[in-house]
């Protein structure tokens, strides 16, 4: 406790901005503003409206998908281009959508969270974020070099992307390499805030749970993202450089592939859900009017959950030939996961037991979370089991189930986060209306269009195909049209989001929703420009 | 303030280094990679050096059947095939088998073969004394070829295996000729033969 109250003196807070110490929410004006800014809020702005740009960008490529898919038979395009849709689009919504979301969301939260006054790192912050948008612009030009940009699907498995792939492969590196040092340095950022920079009282057990689920985020991060830049390093030499990672020819091994890359890709998934985790934690007990059941409990459950995400990775690869021994480790190690998010699920339930419970938009999307993960979940572990993995491996069934925990899931809770805090941001309630038909067409939406994958999945339709077997033709119609209609939704998104930020609305009190604790909700809104200068002192 | 930044930069360093050592432990999971499966055997690769057949005991009460097949990878033009599919033979037993390649190209080419046994555990009980797959393969334009393999099957072969699979892919290396990557290849290194 001592030593947070060193590192934030109101002298030390913010040393750039002492001659303004009367008004303190001087703000710069224009574009060097944004360019040039390391003041987390307007960092976390930035990081949210690119995670939405590229949110409808890789929308865009999933409407293609759809439409091609629409009818059987090839109709709108070529089956090359077909298979770049559909890894761009699992890459920008993945590197692009989700995880800067994420970013963005703990850098308006995480100072305002734990009474500090910025993020510890703020010219850092600003790096991480500049070079984002970079290297999605490489990402995005490979679409339109000659040949095409990559098409071997988000998972790059090698031999696919090492010998069949383009020469567009080294820009799809690189680009991956700048999302990885951009992540990277987020993480480390948000690890060194949380470490050094809790208001006088904040003990580790009375971190808000955002906090909490971010911190070890960070820490999944930093371990597997350094994997995955060694993971396409071995790509970029073995496609022009000569060397043998993956090539048998060469004394490699293309199973190996994929054992390094799902070590980091598994921890990855969680990387996308345990944000959300605690997001969820914050808007249930808020909309419940109690506080949440069992806080200690959760925070043993995400850091299980993410302890055991190193430990599972083969069952992405089931059916690559795996000794029993080995099936059967995997497996129940992958069962095991489902303990601790059942306590956190239930933790949910048994908040809202009892409790006074409202309907507001936050807690419509966190209630449509809590169902609709939970589907993901379960179809998960139905994957899990190594015999039917057999049957799913590869079909409409496994593109269902991470729809399900991704779309309804991650991007849910991203949205449940963004109508809760929106009005601290802007001071204004955003449009009750808009928002409830964003809600509700989302959500009847986006289950026309996953849930039937699960039926073409189990029926044998494989994925990452532009053309399928006549009977599936019904149900792709349906999924196409869901498609289209949640694609659509977000519109209505955009639209309030514009609003909002033109400071539409009418104002909202300190603490915004009834049910609200913690210290973003004492602060005035909106939240002035810089916070907690003098940190608060928490009981 | 100066308390601030350096234990912001202290941790700093220690999250860098702990970026840095999984970056470097990526690249290690190649050897561990290849290490794991020498020892268990689990991904089929048998050694790519010669065991000695000396004393060894035949089994006779012991009856196991080993199929052969061949592949060429994509872009390999020769025609490769296993003179014979399938051998019946007891453990211990020395065999000799036959393999045909020809080369239909009017260049020379140079093939190496890959072996990968099915279920991989018995990977680690084939022992070849003799076979094309230690080397690389030239051949001129046109010509063909019987290339021997030898084996015996560990007599301490797991029980509930009495079937098993040998499976060669023929990969065209001509072009990487020069640097001949076998012999520090480490994962074709010589396993300790376990029938001495």
């Amino acid at each position: 406790m001592s030593k947070a109250n060193d590192v934030i003196s109101p002298d030390s807070a913010a040393p750039e901005h002492d001659d303004h110490h009367d008004h303190h929410d001087h703000i710069p004006k224009g574009i060097t503003r944004w360019l040039f800014t390391t003041n987390h809020k307007d960092i976390g702005t930035l990081y949210l409206w690119f995670a939405f740009i590229m949110f409808l960008v890789g929308g865009a490529m999933a409407m293609v998908i759809r439409a091609e898919l629409f009818q059987p038979g090839l109709q709108i395009v070529e089956p090359d281009f077909f298979n770049q849709m559909t890894t761009v689009h699992g890459l920008i919504m993945v590197f692009g959508a989700v995880m800067p979301a994420f970013t963005g969301l703990a850098n308006w939260l995480v100072p305002m969270m734990i009474g500090a006054p910025d993020m510890a790192l703020p010219r850092m912050n600003n790096w991480s974020f500049w070079i984002l948008p970079f290297a999605f612009l490489i990402l995005l030009s490979s679409l339109f070099m000659e040949g095409g940009g990559p098409n071997f699907g988000w998972t790059f498995y090698a031999p696919l992307s090492t010998t069949y792939s383009g020469d567009s492969t080294a820009l799809f590196v690189f680009s991956v390499h700048i999302m990885g040092i951009s992540s990277i340095m987020g993480a480390i950022n948000v690890i060194v805030t949380i470490f050094n920079m809790r208001a006088p009282g904040m003990t580790w057990m009375k971190m808000p749970l955002f906090v909490w689920t971010w911190l070890i985020t960070a820490f999944l991060l930093i371990a597997v993202m350094p994997v995955l830049a060694g993971a396409v390093t071995m790509v970029l030499t073995d496609k022009f450089f000569g060397t043998s990672f993956f090539d048998a020819a060469g004394g490699g091994d293309p199973v190996m592939f994929q054992h390094i890359f799902w070590f980091f890709g598994h921890p990855e998934v969680y990387i996308m859900i345990l944000p959300a985790f605690g997001i969820i934690s914050h808007i249930v007990p808020t909309f419940s009017r109690k506080p949440l059941f069992g806080y200690a409990s959760m925070v043993y459950a995400t850091a299980s959950i993410a302890l055991l995400s190193f430990i599972v990775w083969a069952h992405h690869m089931f059916t690559t030939g795996m000794p029993l021994f080995a099936e059967m480790f995997f497996m129940f190690a992958t069962m095991l996961i489902s303990v601790p998010t059942g306590v956190k699920v239930f933790n949910w339930v048994a908040t809202m037991w009892r409790g006074a419970l409202t309907f507001e938009v936050p807690m419509l999307f966190a209630l449509a979370f809590i169902v609709l993960f939970t589907i993901g979940g379960l179809s998960g572990l139905m994957l899990a089991i190594t015999p039917v993995d057999f049957q799913y491996h590869d079909t409409y069934f496994v593109v269902a189930h991470f729809h399900y925990v991704l779309v309804t899931g991650a991007i849910f809770s991203i949205m449940a986060a963004v109508y809760y805090w929106l009005p601290k941001w802007t001071g204004k309630m955003f449009d009750i209306t808009l928002a409830k038909w964003h809600f509700w067409c989302s959500l009847i939406s986006v289950n026309v269009l996953f849930f039937p994958m699960h039926f073409v999945g189990l029926a044998g339709m494989p994925r990452r195909i532009p053309d399928y077997s006549l009977q599936f033709a019904d149900f792709n119609q349906w999924i196409s049209l869901g498609g289209f209609a949640f694609g659509l939704s977000q519109l209505i998104f955009l639209a309030l989001l514009i609003k909002a930020c033109r400071k539409q609305g009418e104002p909202v009190s300190d603490q915004v929703w009834e049910g609200a604790h913690g210290l973003e909700w004492e602060i005035p809104s909106p939240a002035p420009y810089h916070t907690f200068e003098t940190p608060p002192v928490v009981k | 303030m100066a308390t601030a930044q350096n234990n912001n930069s202290k941790l700093v360093i220690k999250l860098l280094a702990v970026v840095i050592g999984m970056f470097g432990f990526g690249f290690a999971l190649v050897p561990l990679y290849d290490v794991f499966c020498d020892i268990t055997g689990i991904n089929g690769k048998t050694s790519n050096q010669a065991a000695s057949y000396q004393s060894i005991e035949v089994d006779e009460s012991r009856e196991v059947t080993v199929e052969f097949i061949t592949r060429t990878n994509t872009g390999m033009p020769w025609e490769f095939r296993a003179q014979t599919h399938r051998v019946k033979v007891h453990p211990g037993e020395l065999n000799t088998v036959e393999f045909y390649v020809r080369n239909p190209l009017t260049k020379e080419v140079v093939a190496q073969a890959i072996p990968s046994v099915s279920p991989g555990q018995a990977a680690l009980f084939l022992n070849k004394t003799e076979c094309f797959c230690f080397n690389q393969q030239p051949l001129a334009g046109g010509d063909e070829a019987s290339l021997p393999m030898q084996f015996y099957v560990d007599p301490q072969l797991p029980e509930d295996i009495n079937y098993f699979t040998v499976q060669y892919t023929l990969y065209d290396v001509t072009a990487r000729t020069n640097d001949l990557p076998q012999k520090e290849n480490p994962f074709l290194t010589q396993q300790e033969s376990s029938g001495k």
